[in-house]
């Protein structure tokens, strides 16, 4: 069996390529996989397609990859206050962005995951995010057709793994971690410990090993604003 | 009244939230958006429990955690960090909106730029800003709200009508609002149009319908705003 833990986080980054369409949990600063960002801005992965709540908290979170100019279109909830490289980028038209509802986010990610082609809601009928969307009428509400958001990769955080890839979170730094976990092609966790396979009881793994492809264990990062 | 050239004290921020609180029925589920709406989980009445929804994944939050007792895996929408309350629980984030969308929330309370007589939101980007906008959670949560509150000053700083026909701003999401608590009235959306319901103290209906961009239906004496 292919073993699931990494030795250094450069190591479970390595082989992602430039232009690959990559998730990044997080939210409110909680969550964020910072020291896989970190890994994956030394490795200098050009063009890449960033998939995330936000935009960077300054130099942290997906900041040092907009400063680095590695990314070149990023689809996100709420770019966030203290996202200052991206908004250069994006004022330098350095770097696109596709505006989503949360929700909508997160919802078009679970169906890439559930392996569905989209999905009708009432969220964003009448507003920008309608733009180009088919609109049609479902019990009675106006409705735009969402399609799914995949991934090449995920990176995300999580409290602890087992060697086999069952993850627990701690407490809101899940978010959209066990999300984007499902949903990509390869998904890479980091994780402040790993554990022998089977010592997290099976009614307590909130994201279960099958979603999970690499583990890395590295001490959480975090950048206030 | 501004054209007298008399200022009128207008309710301030906390006295909005504080209004708006009154809105939330024991036991409901609520979630409240930036701004005014984050003010009023510190003005609950007495005896009154209120669930606490945040979109990142928490339910049951309690008062912003004291200085040195703060855990920031355990924040708010706005990056707080926050307690919680017997009974509260965490949820990945598609779960979050699950709730909002899918009218499990009783009651959701957002900020807005402007809102139009049929009940129109605009509440996440000022035409001509900086930068691109930020949706978060916003249009989830107005399409999905049982109830939809709007919190916001009556004017802008310029002294525009927020109150108005039609959103001239990006919207949010159409015909979702049910009530509007500014500094100077609640009113509610209906079918037939803006219900004036209270006024602030000092205020009189005519008084308020000439700082709004849309007509106001009033149909009584309409009385002055209580906070208890």
């Amino acid at each position: 069996m292919k073993k699931k833990v990494y030795a250094s986080l450069d190591e479970a980054v390595a082989d992602i390529p430039d232009g690959a369409q990559i998730m990044v949990g997080g939210f409110g600063g909680a969550g964020f996989p910072n020291n896989l960002i970190q890994a994956l801005a030394r490795k200098g992965a050009k063009n890449i397609t960033a998939v995330s709540n936000n935009c960077g908290t300054r130099d942290g979170e997906l900041g040092i990859m907009f400063k680095n100019n590695q990314i070149k279109h990023v689809i996100a909830a709420f770019p966030g206050p203290h996202a200052n490289h991206f908004l250069e980028r994006f004022a330098a038209k350095e770097v696109t962005l596709e505006l989503v509802p949360q929700g909508i986010l997160c919802e078009r990610i679970r169906a890439a995951a559930a392996g569905l082609q989209g999905f009708y809601t009432t969220v964003g009928v009448g507003t920008e995010v309608a733009a180009g969307k088919e609109e049609r009428v479902l019990e009675g509400h106006r409705c735009i057709l969402e399609r799914p958001i995949h991934a090449d990769y995920a990176l995300i955080k999580a409290q602890t793994a087992d060697e086999l890839g069952n993850l627990t979170y701690r407490l809101a730094a899940r978010n959209f971690n066990p999300v984007m976990a499902m949903a990509a092609k390869t998904t890479i966790a980091e994780v402040e410990e790993i554990v022998p396979t089977g010592a997290i009881h099976p009614e307590h793994v909130v994201t279960p090993a099958i979603f999970v492809h690499r583990i890395v264990q590295a001490k959480g990062l975090r950048y206030a604003g | 009244m501004r054209a007298e050239g008399i200022a009128k004290p207008r309710l301030t921020r906390e006295q909005i939230a504080q209004r708006a609180a009154l809105e939330l029925p024991d036991g409901a589920y609520v979630n409240l958006g930036w701004g005014i709406p984050n003010l009023i989980a510190g003005h609950l009445p007495k005896g009154i429990t209120v669930y606490f929804h945040s979109e990142n994944g928490i339910l049951g939050m309690g008062p912003r955690a004291k200085p040195g007792e703060e855990d920031f895996d355990q924040v708010d929408a706005m990056k707080v960090p926050v307690t919680l309350i017997p009974g509260a629980s965490f949820f990945h984030q598609a779960d979050a909106h699950l709730m909002t969308r899918g009218g499990h929330l009783d009651v959701a309370v957002l900020g807005g730029f402007q809102v139009s007589e049929k009940g129109d939101l605009a509440n996440w980007k000022i035409p001509g800003a900086k930068g691109p906008g930020g949706i978060g959670g916003a249009m989830d949560i107005a399409a999905g709200a049982k109830i939809l509150i709007v919190c916001m000053e009556h004017s802008t700083k310029d002294g525009a009508p927020k109150i108005v026909k039609r959103c001239t701003y990006p919207l949010t999401a159409l015909e979702c609002v049910d009530t509007i608590v500014t500094d100077l009235a609640v009113i509610d959306v209906k079918p037939e149009g803006l219900l004036l319901r209270e006024v602030a103290p000092c205020w009189s209906a005519e008084e308020v319908q000439a700082l709004t961009g849309a007509p106001l239906i009033v149909r009584r004496q309409i009385p002055e705003m209580s906070f208890a």
